[in-house]
């Protein structure tokens, strides 16, 4: 891809809660009729859609809902939240080829109050889970293995083993993550402020590496995105957010959460086989990283991240967090919304909606001067800059 | 409450229906000799499609564990002792840890395979306990 071809010109958002009280799909709707009134486009200027797997909402749905005239471009990215940051390389692709002009990135949810509890126990894969990765998952139920947690629980105790990572190193995240979110009226998190010694005090969900503080919102609620060229970009009321780069890597045995068959489950090695090409293969250094988002659904994989993305070394992220790199005045300001810990989960995608904040100076907890923002989760990720 | 049988489809099946009767099973390639699980239609070394069932030791070590307390399904009893099992035979599999308190689990133990029922058919599937340990 042409590094700055492309830009996030429009974000839209619901209210982020734990009863919506209506459909995944409207609330699709409420978000991407919002990202195209912040961008001053209408549906009728759209002609791509772009979305990921375990995603609720049909496109058809979708199109006859918002009113869009004409589609001539979709696609989902597998990997599910994992293929989350993936929409953004898939309409680049997409806009840069001239299949597409306008695209809209949406991820709607009803985590919390859907028919099933995105966390909850479940003895077989969803409806929406289906296949596209997640058919691992029936290896993990027979043996009461059912949730998110417990999946990269696996991993994560692997992890801790591997290099002496404590519960506490990994509440030191959560900490950060919270300070952010207890600022953002956005955010689950806003005004619940949250100690080292309530993250420890917080019941276990599985033992020893995930507190009950170190999971990730169930939430309700939509983003959208809408994504076009530079060039049209530039005569948009808003900012461009361009796309510096943008890339997945999925490698062999990989799957969504259950990913239990890569040779070494202590490293993250999707993530680093993704920061190859994100960093070597589009020209960027990680000290041109001005804020980090980066995929949190449980804190153990922050650590994990931060460590393959070659922001610390293996083992050193517990360092790295306890000397206050993560924090507005440190080397890397991450997940600076609250993350998905702090602020919710929309599946990821609330990430980039805050980095796309932090390029236009919006954000609550705004970095001075952020021009270069890192969007990653774990196999999918771009750079959003404001340079072209 | 027994623990849900497992989902068993075309592709899984030669797993299940060998731990339904007592035998830890894996998918080999029947050219190259590769060992592969969860079991898959080609072998991704050479693209052979010519398989056969390898019997598989039963025994290995504990790769890595978790002890699962919340949410819980009453299908099972909680705390739940969740392992990955690297097998003798280079197979890591998804499992239970029987016969061992919670706070005795180990990364590196030795383990070996038995059997408990799942399901409401009589079937089993294998789950491991410390080695050399009999209940």
């Amino acid at each position: 891809m042409t590094r700055g071809a492309t830009a996030v010109v429009g974000i839209g958002a619901t209210e982020f809660s734990r009863q919506a009280g209506r459909t995944e799909l409207q609330l699709a709707c409420e978000s991407i009729t919002a990202a195209l009134a912040d961008c001053g486009l209408a549906a009728a200027d759209v002609n791509g859609l772009v979305s990921y797997t375990v995603d609720p909402v049909d496109e058809t749905e979708l199109v006859r809902s918002v009113g869009f005239p004409e589609i001539n471009w979709s696609s989902r990215v597998p990997y599910g939240g994992g293929g989350s940051m993936g929409v953004l390389s898939h309409a680049a692709g997409a806009i840069e080829s001239g299949i597409a002009d306008v695209v809209v990135a949406y991820r709607a949810i009803r985590a919390r109050s859907g028919a099933t509890r995105f966390g909850g126990a479940k003895t077989a894969p969803s409806p929406t889970s289906g296949h596209a990765g997640t058919t691992a998952m029936q290896w993990c139920m027979p043996y009461g293995v059912l949730t998110p947690a417990s999946w990269m629980g696996l991993n994560s105790v692997r992890y801790m083993h591997e290099y002496g990572v404590t519960s506490e190193d990994i509440g030191r995240a959560v900490v950060q993550v919270r300070e952010y979110a207890e600022v953002n009226p956005a955010a689950w998190g806003y005004q619940r402020p949250m100690s080292l010694e309530d993250h420890q005090n917080s019941r276990w969900i599985v033992e020893p590496c995930i507190h009950l503080y170190d999971c990730c919102q169930e939430t309700d609620g939509s983003v959208a995105l809408v994504i076009t060229s530079a060039e049209r970009a530039r005569d948009l009321p808003q900012p461009p957010a361009y796309i510096g780069a943008a890339a997945a890597a999925g490698l062999f045995e990989q799957e969504i959460a259950s990913d239990h068959y890569r040779p070494d489950l202590s490293i993250m090695d999707g993530s680093v086989a993704l920061a190859a090409q994100l960093f070597e293969g589009c020209g960027y250094a990680r000290d041109d990283i001005d804020v980090a988002m980066i995929y949190d659904a449980f804190s153990p994989i922050l650590l994990m991240q931060l460590e393959a993305l070659g922001f610390c070394g293996f083992g050193e992220a517990k360092d790295f967090i306890a000397d206050g790199n993560l924090a507005l005045d440190g080397a890397l300001p991450t997940n600076t919304n609250g993350g998905l810990i702090g602020e919710g989960y929309i599946h990821g995608l609330n990430l980039v909606s805050e980095a796309v904040r932090q390029l236009r100076g919006t954000a609550v907890n705004q970095v001075t001067d952020a021009s270069t923002i890192l969007c990653t989760a774990s196999r999918t990720g771009a750079i959003l800059t404001t340079d072209t | 409450m027994t623990r849900p049988a497992p989902v068993v489809t075309d592709d899984s099946a030669v797993f299940w229906d060998a731990a339904a009767r007592g035998r830890l099973v894996a998918q080999r390639c029947a050219d190259c000799g590769r060992l592969r699980h969860p079991p898959r239609p080609m072998c991704p070394e050479c693209h052979s499609l010519a398989v056969e069932v390898a019997e598989l030791s039963g025994r290995g070590t504990v790769y890595s564990y978790e002890i699962l307390h919340h949410p819980q399904n009453p299908a099972f009893e909680y705390p739940v002792l969740a392992v990955l099992v690297d097998l003798d035979e280079g197979i890591r599999l998804v499992s239970n840890l029987t016969d061992c308190a919670k706070d005795d689990v180990r990364i590196g133990m030795p383990v070996e395979v038995h059997f408990v029922p799942a399901g409401p058919d009589g079937a089993t599937i294998p789950v491991f306990r410390p080695a050399g340990q009999r209940s």
